[in-house]
């Protein structure tokens, strides 16, 4: 019985709350506080380790995340292009290269801001327990790609489905209560970093510049008389 | 013709004495803050020299301007467009702060707290960054002073296609020459920086041209830092947000000239208005080397000219404005006298500062004990200066001497001019006949003379109508515009969380 209560709280009652700090506080600090709204780059004050770092964590992180999104959005096109062993192998093999990848990037990040101390001083007590966040979600994902192989094909078959009972407000947690527990803490601290993402230095991501490949070169601003 | 107006301005370096008072007054304004220590909107170089941040003008490190793509576009050098895709994360021509210098100041809590010893406690040099002690190898003036010497000077980017001679007569110690170039934003026509902002944070201000960074919109890409080929954007530190020169637009605004401006010793810095033709930005551009100067100089507009001025109004320019433009001194060191040049237009930005290049003494050999000038005029040829042509015109005719002897030239001329007139041991034909070399009128050289040596704060400061508080009620209710002012900002510039 407490394990059922343990599973509403932690894959109902913990999601929606994270979800709606995320919404609700993204919002309001765009809103209130757009002038923190920034990558906060610190390439200026370490230039020698910076790319060996923070490259091979964006990209990586990038491919995983959009992974992670496409299995949730489209599952019936993962599940068919999985029905092929092959095609299943080179995706579950391509995830776990591109994970370990943010895995590399990660510990460089954490590395360089450590060893550095100009980084170190702009290092905030946030940063840290994102880092901390961040590494334990990347080798807790890593993991399960270890230890219970073929996530591509039960993600979209188990965990979407999940994901989108919570999206219909008529959550469904039968799906997860089955989980094993790494990937249930996978999930959990996935919940846990996006509700803490408004309070971090990942809102940038939201902020990321689209329209700058179809804008003119040159942009004015007229006070008053044109657009 | 699609006519703007741009607040411009000239700096005649014949005139600089290098004393740094206009990086000070900017420095306490603007850039006395965290994050912001090591930036100098304004600073001064000797030349030669290898400048701030080191040797800026190398372009093969630093990337800065544009670059024709080969069909006919041009590109920003760093990160063009489809470039910063996958620069995004790490911008492969950042400069960092090693290029510029780090920051210190002493740590006089030494001097109360020190334990009792047999020395003399001492306050010893600690960074502003982290607080560690430094060894300092570098500050922002450095090479101050330091024409001659080999490490700074001999590494000026400028001395390139100088022949070993030239760059001897510049570097030998009774030889040496040098001279300072206080540098600023140069509120660009063809701005790099905006250019490559991909949040869109850097604009241009319509009405007076100004280019500033929306400090909410800046995400700290980075980008406009490497673009800029005079290194005149700045990224902060501490604030994670990238800051420039603003020309001082709230002094301008309430009619006072920029603190550079106002608070210079040598009275070199003169502002005014100037209209050009917006149309013709991309086109002047993208021409040769050889013929960016005077492009430059055509696409501004004769703000006497009736049709210019007719123009202008359909535009939208006031009246103020165009009479602004009319008194403009910049007008007449650019346009009418041709005597000031903009500062290596070849990076293709279009800069609308303008420098007068300066005089140098004339050369000198000492073969012997005593030193042997190679021409005993008072006012020597100009060819016969110390600094030689080449390194003018690297500076400012994009690598051509012509533009840069035919300024030198006239002034030049302008001395002779006034030292037959006033001191009368030149004879008149003689000078008359200086002045015609140099395409000048007697009454042109007054003039010159006047602007240049007798020039009141009026005569250099002429400061357009752009008070806002007036442009907003000419176009929107007081009372409806009342109820908007102030909100939005809630919260201090804070670093982000
Ligand atoms: C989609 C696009 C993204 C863009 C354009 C982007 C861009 C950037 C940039 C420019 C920086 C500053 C790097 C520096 O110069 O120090 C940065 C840092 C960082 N980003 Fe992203 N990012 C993106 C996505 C993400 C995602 C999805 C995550 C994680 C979930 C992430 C996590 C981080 C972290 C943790 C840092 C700090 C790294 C450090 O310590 O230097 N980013 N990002
Ligand atoms: S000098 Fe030109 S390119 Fe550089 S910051 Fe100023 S306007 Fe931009
Ligand atoms: S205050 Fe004037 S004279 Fe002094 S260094 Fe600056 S520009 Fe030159």
């Amino acid at each position: 019985m407490s394990q059922h209560f343990l599973d509403q709280f932690l894959f109902v009652a913990l999601p929606y709350v994270c979800l709606f700090t995320f919404f609700l506080m993204t919002v309001y600090r765009y809103r209130m506080q757009s002038f923190s709204y920034s990558s906060l780059s610190s390439q200026f004050l370490e230039n020698k380790h910076h790319f060996w770092a923070v490259v091979p964590f964006h990209y990586g992180i990038l491919v995983v995340t959009a992974g992670h999104m496409i299995a949730f959005l489209i599952p019936r096109t993962i599940l068919a292009w999985n029905s092929h062993p092959l095609r299943l192998y080179v995706l579950e093999v391509s995830a776990l290269a591109f994970g370990l990848l943010t895995l590399v990037g990660l510990i460089g990040v954490v590395v360089r801001r450590f060893s550095n101390t100009k980084i170190k001083n702009v290092t905030t007590p946030t940063d840290w327990i994102l880092f901390v966040m961040l590494l334990l979600q990347t080798i807790s994902g890593i993991s399960v790609a270890l230890f219970h192989p073929w996530g591509s094909a039960w993600f979209a078959s188990n965990l979407s489905p999940y994901l989108w009972s919570i999206f219909k407000l008529n959550p469904d947690v039968s799906y997860v209560a089955a989980m094993p527990h790494l990937v249930k803490f996978h999930i959990v601290l996935a919940f846990l970093t996006i509700g803490f993402f408004p309070f971090t230095r990942l809102v940038h991501v939201l902020v990321i510049p689209n329209p700058y490949l179809w804008r003119k070169p040159q942009v004015v601003r007229w006070y008053g008389r044109r657009g | 013709m699609n006519v703007r107006s741009q607040v411009s301005m000239v700096f005649h370096l014949d005139k600089c004495i290098g004393c740094h008072t206009c990086s000070v007054a900017c420095k306490n304004i603007w850039t006395d803050r965290k994050g912001a220590e090591y930036m100098w909107f304004n600073n001064v170089e000797t030349k030669p020299g290898t400048g701030y941040p080191t040797k800026w003008e190398d372009q093969e490190k630093y990337k800065g301007g544009w670059e024709s793509n080969g069909n006919g576009k041009l590109d920003i050098k760093s990160t063009s467009r489809t470039k910063i895709i996958p620069n995004i994360f790490h911008n492969p021509h950042m400069p960092s702060m090693d290029d510029y210098y780090e920051p210190w100041t002493y740590d006089y809590q030494n001097l109360f707290n020190a334990p009792e010893g047999s020395d003399q406690p001492t306050a010893e040099p600690i960074s502003m960054i982290d607080g560690e002690k430094i060894d300092v190898q570098s500050g922002p003036n450095w090479d101050d002073d330091l024409g001659g010497s080999p490490i700074y000077a001999e590494n000026d980017p400028n001395l390139e296609g100088l022949t070993e001679q030239q760059k001897l007569q510049l570097s030998s110690v009774e030889r040496l020459v040098f001279f300072y170039l206080p540098r600023i934003c140069n509120h660009c026509l063809n701005p790099c920086c905006v250019a490559s902002c991909p949040s869109g944070a850097l604009y241009k201000r319509g009405e007076d041209g100004i280019v500033l960074i929306d400090q909410k919109k800046c995400r700290a890409w980075r980008s406009c830092v490497a673009a800029c080929p005079y290194k005149k954007t700045y990224f902060n530190w501490f604030t994670g947000k990238s800051e420039k020169c603003l020309l001082c637009f709230p002094r301008l605004e309430t009619g006072q000239a920029p603190a550079c401006f106002h608070s210079c010793v040598g009275r070199i810095r003169y502002l005014g208005v100037l209209l050009y033709d917006a149309d013709r930005i991309e086109e002047i551009a993208k021409l040769p080397d050889d013929e960016l100067v005077e492009g430059h100089r055509s696409m501004i507009l004769d703000p006497f000219d009736p049709e210019v001025i007719a123009n202008a109004k359909r535009s939208g320019i006031s009246d103020g404005v165009i009479e602004s433009a009319q008194r403009s001194p910049v007008y007449q060191f650019v346009v009418k006298w041709k005597i000031a040049l903009p500062p290596h237009i070849e990076y293709r930005t279009l800069p609308m500062l303008f420098y007068v290049p300066p005089m140098s003494p004339v050369q000198a050999s000492k073969p012997e004990d005593t030193i042997h000038h190679a021409s005993e005029d008072l006012f020597h040829d100009i060819d016969a200066s110390r600094v030689p042509m080449k390194f003018f015109a690297n500076l400012f005719g994009a690598g051509h001497e012509g533009v840069v002897r035919y300024a030198l030239r006239k002034q030049k001329a302008v001395r002779w001019h006034r030292r037959a007139e006033t001191v009368g041991d030149v004879d008149r034909a003689t000078a008359d006949r200086m002045l015609h070399e140099a395409n000048c009128t007697r009454e042109e050289a007054e003039e010159i003379y006047k602007l240049t040596s007798l020039c009141t704060f009026e005569d250099r400061f002429v400061i357009p109508p752009m008070h806002r508080e007036q442009a907003i009620e000419m176009m929107k209710e007081p009372h409806e515009h009342r109820t908007e002012t102030g909100f939005g900002f809630v919260g201090g510039p804070q670093r982000g969380l």
